[in-house]
């Protein structure tokens, strides 16, 4: 069962990771672009399990 | 898009491409930082937590026991270091052990990283510095600084509320990452649970007599400059308190564990084995909430301007002034009351004999420092160096 959630879990960072990298790409104001690119990396630290 | 904001979006791009790299290198060195164990003449097999509980195994938190003297007559004691590494002395009391200690009669068992995944991360928002360095003859040895809890690497998500088995009882939702509230562990439990269930494992196979919980506490916490013990060991404690304070140079109290407050060592050891555990208390300002710059020097010489301050409103448990708390102080208060408990435990107990020699004493470690009994790697045969 923990297994299971903690995948759920990586899962659901994944999905953050690139709703954000989406939202940065479709973006047209450079203040939004740098808090996507801020708020991404704690997700992308966590899913390639360095943080 | 227009060609501006496409310039603009590979720029920001760019800059976050090379923050992510350098974060990442500084996260990953720092959680595989290598901390090498010299063995001591003292040292006579080195096993795994998983050779008492094969769940264990292939985790971070196999964990390696280094036991010293010999199996058969005498009793023993088992001397975890690192169940919480953000309390440095602990671990740097179980090292010298290692590094320095023989044993007359009877068995010593150490493990210097009782909870070796929280060694690997550092408290979020807590500003920490990842290591620190005991200066040494031959140069300086790296340590990590490590946090409370496991790392969320290694067991995440916590649950909303951690209810401990087998009490039943409530307690924090982080604590179940917390090596020191989840005694006496269970089999099928998260990682953390599992690595107690081994070690209590290991404390019923190897009919362990002694259990020594190193640990440092803030000013701030009462708990503090004590001995912490199981009822069943109220003897022992008091009479090794009583000559610690006369013939160590420094004052130790002692504490009952409370009987409703589950999931700690001092305790499920003493409730699910024959063992008797002793939880043992310094000082380490580093750890106290008010505290100023939070560098490696306030893990080191305990010094602290803004506790320091609280001390004078009287908010502390615990004298703090300009001289601190520093590391050798802290690691020879640990030393000391070992040596002194297993003294004590062998007169109590000439059956269930241990005698080590050795044991530097907290004058000797206060004179020579720290340092002064950590070995070289450098010059240590290959068969007698491991890492943590």
């Amino acid at each position: 069962m923990a297994t299971l959630i903690t995948i759920l879990y990586y899962l659901m960072v994944a999905f953050f990771s690139i709703c954000f990298l989406y939202n940065f790409i479709k973006s047209k104001k450079w203040a939004e672009e740098l808090l996507y690119l801020i708020v991404l990396l704690p997700f992308l630290l966590r899913l390639f399990r360095l943080k | 898009m227009n060609s501006t904001a496409k310039q603009r979006k590979w720029l920001f791009g760019l800059i976050f491409l090379v923050v992510f790299i350098l974060a990442g290198i500084s996260f990953y060195r720092s959680r595989h930082l290598p901390e090498p164990v010299v063995l001591g003449e003292g040292v006579t097999e080195v096993k795994k937590l998983s050779d008492y509980f094969p769940g264990i195994k292939g985790s971070i938190n196999d964990a390696r026991i280094y036991v010293l003297g010999q199996e058969g007559e005498g009793g023993s004691v088992l001397i975890l270091g690192g169940s919480h590494p953000e309390e440095p002395a602990g671990r740097l009391a179980a090292w010298i052990i290692i590094e320095n200690v023989r044993v007359k009669a009877g068995q010593i068992f150490v493990i210097p990283t009782a909870n070796p995944s929280a060694s690997t991360s550092t408290r979020p928002g807590g500003a920490y510095p990842p290591d620190y360095s005991i200066k040494t003859s031959w140069g300086e040895q790296k340590f990590r600084q490590g946090d409370r809890w496991s790392n969320p690497l290694d067991q995440w998500p916590d649950p909303e509320v951690y209810i401990h088995y087998p009490s039943r009882q409530q307690l924090a939702y982080m604590d179940i990452r917390n090596q020191n509230r989840t005694w006496p562990g269970r089999p099928d439990g998260l990682m953390t649970e599992k690595t107690c269930y081994a070690m209590t494992q290991l404390i019923r196979r190897e009919k362990i007599d002694l259990v020594i919980d190193l640990h440092e506490a803030e000013l701030q916490y009462p708990v503090i400059s004590t001995i912490v013990v199981h009822p069943k060991g109220q003897d022992l404690a008091a009479l090794a308190s009583m000559t610690i304070s006369a013939e160590e140079g420094f004052d130790i109290g002692v504490e009952y564990s409370p009987e409703a407050l589950h999931g700690l060592s001092h305790r499920e050891i003493g409730d699910w084995t024959d063992a008797i555990p002793l939880l043992m208390e310094t000082p380490e300002p580093f750890l106290d909430a008010t505290r100023g710059k939070t560098d490696r020097d306030l893990i080191l010489s305990g010094r602290d301007e803004f506790v320091m301050k609280a001390g004078q409103h009287g908010l502390l448990f615990e004298k703090l002034d300009e001289r601190g708390w520093p590391i050798d102080v802290r690691v020879g208060r640990h030393l000391s009351s070992i040596a002194v408990i297993l003294k004590t435990w062998s007169e109590l107990r000439p059956d269930r004999l241990i005698e080590a020699e050795e044991i530097p004493h907290y004058s000797e470690i206060v004179e020579k420092t720290t340092g002064f009994y950590l070995k070289n790697p450098a010059e240590a045969p290959a068969n007698r160096l491991f890492f943590e």
